[in-house]
């Protein structure tokens, strides 16, 4: 069977050539058929592996197809590995996938066919790219559906390419993360300088005998590549405006699976960051830093969008978080319950907008609960999930990473509650004033609102099922003992690790207590949430502090005052003044230099044979005086 | 004397002689071009037959001497090596591509431009498998004078400053090569042009390092590398874009093979004196070219920058001396070339159409041209290097061998990666993004024959880009011979 695993990328990828090849002559049908029936094959053959993988006594399998690189002492070969960890993500990335091609065959419909197929092509695109990235068992095929996923994430955002700004936010996508990947490069090239490979198997072996420093120099590279890809303090700017493509690319992409690369990335090389001295500090500070910033900011967003990828943004940053003290195994955890609540909370937004026609701001939204019910319900499960209520998901993704970083340092746990806690706020926030109170539109507006069509709700109602019950893949030790199966199933990829990292026992009563306390505050300010926007009304421009976080503490505007600018007036100055005047006027300086010469010396081919002659006669007499003269 | 065919040299060699002469005397427009295209085509034909005969069994079939002046030790010797194999392969594939690609353009004089371009075409074949010096300066200048009259007699207003200048800068490097020859040859022990006599030459290192650098010079104008490069934007704009084609993505390869050839091999002994001069001088002139290109608003200006940074690039990974970075660099070269020409087809293709090449008055092409877009797209994205193009393999090989060479140049060159995306993503969305204005809302669909030239060089890039094994096959025998050299 894992001969087979090439079958899973290939997929996609035929869809994606079907469906790009042949954009003018297939209907939306087969089109959707195409682009849903290969990630659907994608999933089942997922499931299949997944069998094998979950049988005991399996071992890690990396399967080789051919040469990629193969010369000048290195060997890159063309090589899939399938162990715990790539199933995990091959499930969820077909899987959500799956649900979202589905979800996307009904959002898309207004579409021409010729873009509809493009649409689907470029999801396919993605999906085969995404696969290609967790599959890949070297760093270089990892980097090669790294920035697969870059350049469809790029195509996705400038889907409806007639916008300019949409093409801006595409193309700062596509920029941000290639600085990233710049980091991301040279750590591979780190590695085959210390390593002479890129192989996960032989890097992580030769790992326990490097230098700490090399180490620490590797692995933070490799984290600046997670800082772009997965939208992290300074690299994060780029994913809100990503919102510009259409919803479900939101969903899949910049929620569920691109954007969970880097956490990924990090604990696919566990045993690196365990060794390395500095690195899982500055991965846990950034994280939580992250995770603070971006909620804060989301508190005041009015977009919907906007405030689900912000708190996508701080959601990751509390993976990086889990990655940072140690607590790989919840990292994971979480990515998979985020890539459940937060893709249905995606989803149900798209039904939001598609149901307002197009309107994505939630003060001229409202009362929607009567008119959109199984939006409705499932977006407030996928809520009730984020905010970390027991016992839907995300309370038990999030409890082990926050424990892991008690155990650390009760700070980091502190700091990392209370951006729990502004989840909740915001998340009640955008549930009140969108589904609860009175209807703040258009009569327009009021007169079309419509529930989804069941290719929209089906995924919906599959993907809140997923939401409230998928914490009980890792119950926690405190609750039950040895109950926690995702825990047992990822040990093999992260034994090395284990072994080195100290136990740090939580003793049962304090778990309990800081369990208690946190959800009973996450429950207040889930209420007063709900009391205070429940109705709403208009408001003024904010003022002060809150303006500041409506402006996303500006930071694109620093950026541009102190990146952008100064980079495009140099280079208009390089352009202008170097190389116009400076090097190319020294070339024609002396240019002008060997003509004027010339000129100078042109009397000496006067055209008259006598004075050549005497011009002979004198240099003959001259060399045979140095003749002379030099003996 | 020249009268044996029964090798793969003289008759990649004869094919575009005899075919260009011909061409002189054709006077019906349509005739030369059809001439002319089957002449390269043919040529073509014959470079594949003598991809199946590369083995050590069929060396009477790649290599040839003749007795050409034994008075002064020079034989007239050719040979299809890896690196050779390489670039002639380049050549053979890029003149039926140029030629297709601009068949509708019409000059002035048809006869003589095209017997012109297949004269270069001579050149450059000769260049890349000469295994004698002065040969190898004769085919040197054979490229460079046709080149001289295709940019100086056809083309843009400007034209003849561009192509003077070129002219007089390359000529001068080439007469600072003939006497680096010259003194070289003096000092070899039987007195002969020959490769193998170069290599082996009594050379002090006290005048390797000045004979260096009449070689580097000559070397480095060709390229360009940065500070030499300002004729080079000049030229690719004002020359008309089959002659640009020939000049950027095959002419400027003769600059980085001669290095490998004729400059690393024969003074060993100095490189590491100057490898941080040069190799810091190319990485500042990438980032120098890609800032200079984020601002461009000519098409061809901005390629002609983009060219300059990759040229960069390699010209450093050459002088890290390593066999990663040297590999790179060779599967490079032809990569470069296949990219290079299918931007210059997309370029040809939009200036054709709308008269422009501005890329602030274009807009909104990808609604009218579908097609076109997608196939620029994509080589634009193998121009940035993106995976599983062609550029992808050449560039990492290239970088992972500048780091190995010293980590901060592979660092600050890198920062190039960026730069790259910026202006080529700007393009994309000026040119093809957005909505169409008045220049552009008429523009048509690209027609079947342009669709199979872009298409070919799209399914080229991605052949390389996903199974570069073959053309390392090829390569590896010459890195080899190259740095047996310095490993003394």
């Amino acid at each position: 069977m894992t001969k087979l695993t090439y079958l899973i990328p290939l997929l996609p990828l035929i869809g994606f050539l079907i469906n790009g090849l042949g954009r003018r002559s297939l209907s939306k049908r087969l089109t959707a058929i195409i682009g849903c029936g290969t990630i659907l094959g994608s999933f089942i053959l997922s499931l299949l592996l997944f069998l094998v993988v979950n049988t005991p006594g399996f071992n890690a399998t990396e399967v080789k197809y051919f040469d990629f690189i193969n010369t000048a002492g290195i060997n890159i070969p063309f090589a899939f590995r399938v162990d715990q960890l790539s199933i995990l993500f091959l499930l969820v990335i077909t899987g959500v996938g799956f649900l979202i091609h589905l979800y996307s065959s009904a959002y898309m419909h207004e579409e021409k066919e010729e873009h509809y197929a493009r649409y689907f092509a470029y999801l396919n695109l993605f999906v085969f790219s995404m696969l290609l990235l967790v599959l890949g068992s070297n760093f270089v095929i990892m980097f090669i559906g790294w920035e697969g996923v870059g350049l469809c994430s790029y195509l996705l955002i400038g889907y409806w390419f007639k916008n300019g700004d949409y093409n801006n936010a595409a193309k700062k996508a596509f920029v941000m993360n290639r600085i990233g990947d710049l980091g991301f490069l040279l750590a591979i090239f780190w590695m085959i300088l210390q390593f002479g490979s890129t192989g996960f198997t032989e890097v992580f072996a030769k790992a326990g005998n490097t230098a700490p420093a090399v180490l620490t120099g590797i692995t933070l590279l490799l984290f600046v590549g997670a800082t772009g890809k997965s939208a992290q303090i300074p690299l994060y700017t780029w994913l809100p405006d990503a919102m510009a493509g259409p919803t479900p690319v939101s969903a899949l992409i910049h929620a569920a699976t691109m954007v969970t690369a880097g956490i990924y990335m990090i604990a696919r090389s566990n045993i690196m960051y365990t060794l390395a001295p500095v690195t899982p500090t500055v991965v846990a500070v950034i994280g939580l830093a992250t995770s603070i910033f971006a909620a804060s900011i989301a508190v005041r967003q009015n977009d919907i969008k906007k405030v689900l990828a912000y708190s996508t943004v701080s959601q990751l940053g509390l993976m990086f978080l889990g990655l940072g003290v140690g607590a790989y195994t919840g990292a994971v955890f979480h990515v998979i319950t985020h890539a459940f609540f937060k893709a249905l909370l995606f989803l149900g937004a798209g039904s939001v907008i598609h149901a307002m026609h197009h309107e994505q701001d939630i003060r001229h939204m409202g009362g929607l609960k009567k008119y959109l019910p199984v939006t409705h319900l499932t977006f407030l499960i996928g809520c009730i999930a984020i905010a970390g209520i027991p016992p839907f998901s995300g309370f038990f993704s999030k409890d082990e990473i926050l424990m892991g970083a008690f155990a650390h340092s009760p700070v980091l746990y502190f700091i990392g509650t209370f951006s729990a806690l502004l989840t909740a706020f915001y998340m009640f926030r955008l549930y009140s004033l969108t589904f609860l109170g009175k209807f703040r539109g258009t009569h327009d507006q009021e007169h079309h609102l419509h529930e989804s069509p069941s290719a929209m709700t089906i995924p919906l109602i599959v993907l809140s099922i997923l939401a409230a019950v998928a914490g009980f893949m890792g119950i926690p030790e405190v609750f039950v003992k040895d109950a926690h199966w995702l825990e047992h199933f990822l040990a093999p990829v992260f034994s090395e690790s284990t072994v080195r990292q100290q136990a740090h026992e939580i003793a049962h009563n304090t778990e309990y207590l800081l369990m208690g306390v946190t959800v009973a505050l996450i429950l207040g300010i889930a209420f007063y949430a709900i009391r205070k926007f429940s109705n709403y009304e208009k408001q003024g421009a904010a003022t002060g502090f809150a303006r500041v976080l409506e402006n996303k503490w500006y930071v694109d505007e620093i950026y541009d005052a102190v990146i952008n600018k100064p980079l495009k007036g140099f280079s208009l100055f390089l352009n202008k003044v170097v190389e116009r005047n400076g090097i190319d006027g020294a070339v024609n300086g002396v240019g002008r230099f060997v003509q004027y010469s010339s000129r100078q010396l042109r009397w000496l081919q006067s055209g008259q044979v006598g004075s050549y002659i005497l011009i002979m006669v004198v240099a003959t007499v001259v060399f045979f005086v140095i003749q002379l003269f030099s003996k | 004397m020249f009268a044996a065919f029964d090798n793969f040299p003289a008759l990649l060699i004869w094919l575009p002689l005899v075919g260009g002469l011909l061409s002189f005397f054709i006077k019906d427009e349509r005739t030369v071009k059809n001439w002319s295209l089957f002449s390269s085509i043919l040529t073509l034909a014959l470079m594949g037959v003598s991809l199946l005969y590369t083995g050590q069994e069929h060396y009477v079939l790649n290599s040839v001497s003749y007795i050409w002046l034994p008075e002064i030790g020079s034989s007239f010797s050719l040979m299809l090596d890896g690196m050779s194999r390489i670039l002639c392969l380049l050549t053979a594939i890029s003149f039926p591509l140029i030629f297709a690609s601009t068949y509708s353009a019409s000059y002035k004089n048809p006869n003589q431009f095209y017997g012109l371009m297949l004269l270069t075409q001579c050149g450059l074949m000769g260049v890349f498998m000469a295994m004698d010096a002065l040969v190898f300066y004769f085919f040197w200048e054979l490229a460079l004078i046709p080149a001289y009259f295709l940019a100086s007699l056809w083309g843009g207003e400007k034209r003849i400053q561009a192509a003077f200048k070129f002219f007089i800068y390359t000529f001068a490097g080439s007469l600072f090569l003939l006497i680096g020859i010259i003194y070289v040859y003096l000092k070899t022990g039987d007195q002969s042009f020959s490769v193998v006599s170069f290599y082996n030459a009594m050379l002090p290192v006290k005048e390797q390092g000045w004979l260096f650098w009449l070689f580097f010079l000559a070397f480095a104008i060709k390229m360009p590398i940065f500070p030499f490069h300002t004729w080079q934007p000049d030229v690719y704009e004002q020359s008309p874009t089959a002659v640009t084609m020939v000049l950027s993505g095959i002419m400027v390869k003769m600059g980085l093979f001669a290095v490998l050839r004729w400059l690393l091999p024969v003074f060993p002994d100095v490189i590491k004196n100057y490898d941080n001069l040069i190799i810091g001088m190319a990485v500042v002139g990438m980032l120098y070219a890609s800032c200079i290109a984020m601002v461009q608003d000519d098409l061809k200006r901005l390629i002609a920058y983009s060219s300059i940074a990759h040229i960069g690039l390699m010209a450093a990974a050459i002088f890290s001396v390593n066999q990663l970075a040297m590999e790179g660099v060779m599967i490079q070269m032809f990569n470069h070339g296949i990219n290079i020409i299918g931007l210059w087809v997309v370029v040809y293709l939009i200036e054709q159409q709308t008269g422009i090449r501005k890329i602030s008055e274009l807009g909104g092409l990808a609604q009218k041209a579908p097609v076109l877009a997608v196939m620029l797209v994509v080589i634009a994205l193998a121009n940035i290097a993106l995976p599983l193009t062609n550029a992808f393999v050449g560039e990492f090989m290239m970088f992972a061998g500048l780091y190995k060479f010293n980590a901060w140049y592979a660092a600050v060159a890198g920062l190039s990666i960026i730069l790259s995306a910026v202006y080529t993503l700007n393009m994309i969305k000026n040119v093809f993004y957005g909505n169409v204005n008045t220049l552009t809302s008429n523009f048509r669909e690209i027609m079947v024959h342009e669709r199979v030239i872009l298409a070919s060089i799209v399914v080229l890039i991605f052949l390389v880009g996903v199974y570069p094994g073959p053309m390392f096959d090829m390569i590896r025998q010459t890195s080899d011979v190259i740095l047996s050299r310095f490993t003394k």
